[in-house]
């Protein structure tokens, strides 16, 4: 238990909290838009970005950041070549993105690059400067959806019609995708390239399950994403497990756990 | 291929020779005409024809290869007050799991000032009410929206478009998917509104008989393979209330007590 007063778990627990909420609310929007993949593939693509920055410099999560975005709107013009096909495009930047990876990892081979964090996280070595990058990407996030709830609850539920009330849907969009490439380059020394995405959908599919209203679906996806984040960090911590995985999989169990209880509910009825 | 009326209206659309091709293929060639105020216009045409082509051109969803579209006699570019347009489109391809009340499908409707962190106050709430009165589905406000039957998501999309009083309402088949019952009241209200507000409408609809019944056997005019009937209304008459929903919710107290209900 002692590795709870270090303060490297202390600093694994506040980022951890932090993107527990941020990572959900725009999860929600992404998984009700039926982008849920879209958060796989940019992970993909911060990958190769976190891998370029540790080869360049000290400096994985900045580059994490520029290859999310980059590949955001290399996903945006290929959505709108291939209209209707719109996760063809998904496939294609994520391939992209794990094979600028690959071959920027075998570069790294010699500078003692440690892979497997990249694809499966590092969040007990988050450093204060780590943190308040967090929480600067997290305030925003959170603030931006407060501040905007009734034009991204509009554009989510109904593109055309906020289109016709004279919402900038264009704008709005690249705005989703800026606050999702910053969320899951933040996101991955917590839980990794490679389980990002639990921690955007997750949640939602967790919400969808016994959400009412969309209101009450945005507070219970920053809830399950709090509890997740706690309860994994804690049971990682005690017994020496992966962190990153540990959350993914609390998060697994509450999906369980809530698709059983629907289950016995409807069975009543 | 041009349509001309005398009218004591202004125009509420303009379209002035306005073409539309889709890759490569001509939808609409060189279509001019223009729907006065309180016009209530019937748009009529085979399938391909491209009613809803027009429609969504005029709602700014689809941009003109060429010509130019003017909307209460400004042009769509520069054209702002798009809370006097309710629009309900054809269908609405709606995620039953989708998590959203009726009430919040219907606030979404309302008009909101572009600032930050704006609220949603007692009088929006009870515009939102109003409109759900209106439609006669204020019972399911609380109701998840994929729960509903077709013709009570349709009503809620009514309502969504007439929460802001609008001046112009565009229905692309409204009462597709709903029972006969259902459409004769729906049709009822939709006249009554033309009648007593000043609404001006654009409709397509493949109800003939409905159309007939209102704007008359024959087509006012045709322009390629689209038909427009057209009735014009001239002083909003005997209607006590000025207020849209309000009097819709007398109307609809009448005609229960008439018909011992029109669910």
């Amino acid at each position: 238990m002692d590795i709870i007063y270090t303060s490297f778990f202390q600093r694994a627990l506040i980022g951890g909290m932090l993107i527990g909420v941020a990572a959900p609310l725009i999860g929600i929007f992404l998984v009700l838009r039926r982008l849920s993949m879209i958060g796989d593939t940019l992970s993909h693509a911060a990958i190769a970005g976190v891998a370029l920055g540790f080869l360049i410099g000290d400096m994985p999560i900045v580059f994490g950041m520029l290859f999310a975005l980059i590949a955001s709107f290399a996903i945006e013009k290929l959505r709108h070549a291939y209209k209707s096909y719109a996760e063809l495009s998904l496939a294609i930047i994520m391939s992209a993105g794990i094979a600028i990876a690959s071959i920027l990892f075998t570069l790294g081979r010699d500078m003692n690059m440690d892979v497997d964090s990249f694809l499966f996280g590092f969040i007990y070595a988050l450093s204060p400067n780590d943190i308040w990058t967090i929480l600067a990407v997290a305030v925003v996030v959170v603030l931006i959806v407060a501040a905007k709830y009734h034009q991204l609850f509009l554009l989510t539920f109904d593109e055309e019609a906020a289109s016709v009330s004279g919402i900038n849907v264009k704008y709005y969009n690249i705005l989703i995708s800026v606050l999702t490439a910053l969320v899951i380059s933040i996101s991955i020394k917590v839980v990794g390239g490679l389980l990002v995405s639990a921690l955007l959908t997750i949640p939602a599919a967790c919400s969808l399950i016994i959400a009412r209203s969309f209101k009450q679906s945005i507070f219970i996806v920053m809830l399950v994403g709090e509890l997740a984040v706690i309860l994994g960090l804690f049971i990682a911590g005690v017994w020496n497990l992966a962190a990153g995985g540990t959350i993914v999989l609390a998060l697994i169990v509450f999906l369980l756990l809530l698709l059983g209880w629907k289950g016995i509910i409807s069975g009543r009825k | 291929m041009t349509i001309q009326r005398e009218s004591c209206h202004r125009d509420i659309i303009t379209l002035d020779n306005v073409s539309f091709s889709y890759q490569k293929k001509d939808i609409l060639k060189n279509m001019s005409f223009s729907v006065k105020e309180r016009d209530f216009i019937g748009l009529i045409g085979t399938n391909g024809a491209g009613k809803t082509t027009t429609l969504r051109l005029i709602v700014g969803l689809l941009k003109p290869t060429s010509g130019t579209i003017s909307l209460f006699g400004e042009p769509i570019e520069s054209f702002r007050a798009w809370e006097k347009i309710g629009y309900v489109p054809q269908k609405n391809h709606l995620n039953p799991l989708f998590p959203a009340t009726v009430k919040e499908v219907v606030l979404s409707g309302l008009k909101r000032k572009n600032k930050w962190f704006s609220r949603t106050t007692k009088d929006d709430y009870e515009k939102c009410y109003d409109a759900l009165m209106a439609m006669g589905v204020e019972d399911l406000a609380d109701k998840r929206i994929g729960e509903l039957s077709g013709g009570q998501q349709q009503r809620v999309f009514l309502a969504r478009a007439l929460i802001n009083n609008p001046s112009l309402l565009i229905l692309d088949e409204p009462t597709i998917g709903i029972d006969v019952e259902t459409q004769k009241s729906f049709f009822h209200m939709i006249k009554h509104m033309h009648q007593h507000h000043n609404i001006t409408f654009l409709m397509v609809s493949h109800d003939m008989e409905m159309i007939k019944g209102y704007l008359g056997d024959e087509p006012a005019d045709q322009i390629g393979k689209l038909n427009f009937y057209i009735r014009h209304s001239h002083d909003t008459k005997s209607c006590v209330e000025t207020n849209l929903v309000h009097s819709l919710r007398h109307l609809r107290k009448n005609l229960a007590l008439k018909n011992g209900g029109i669910n």
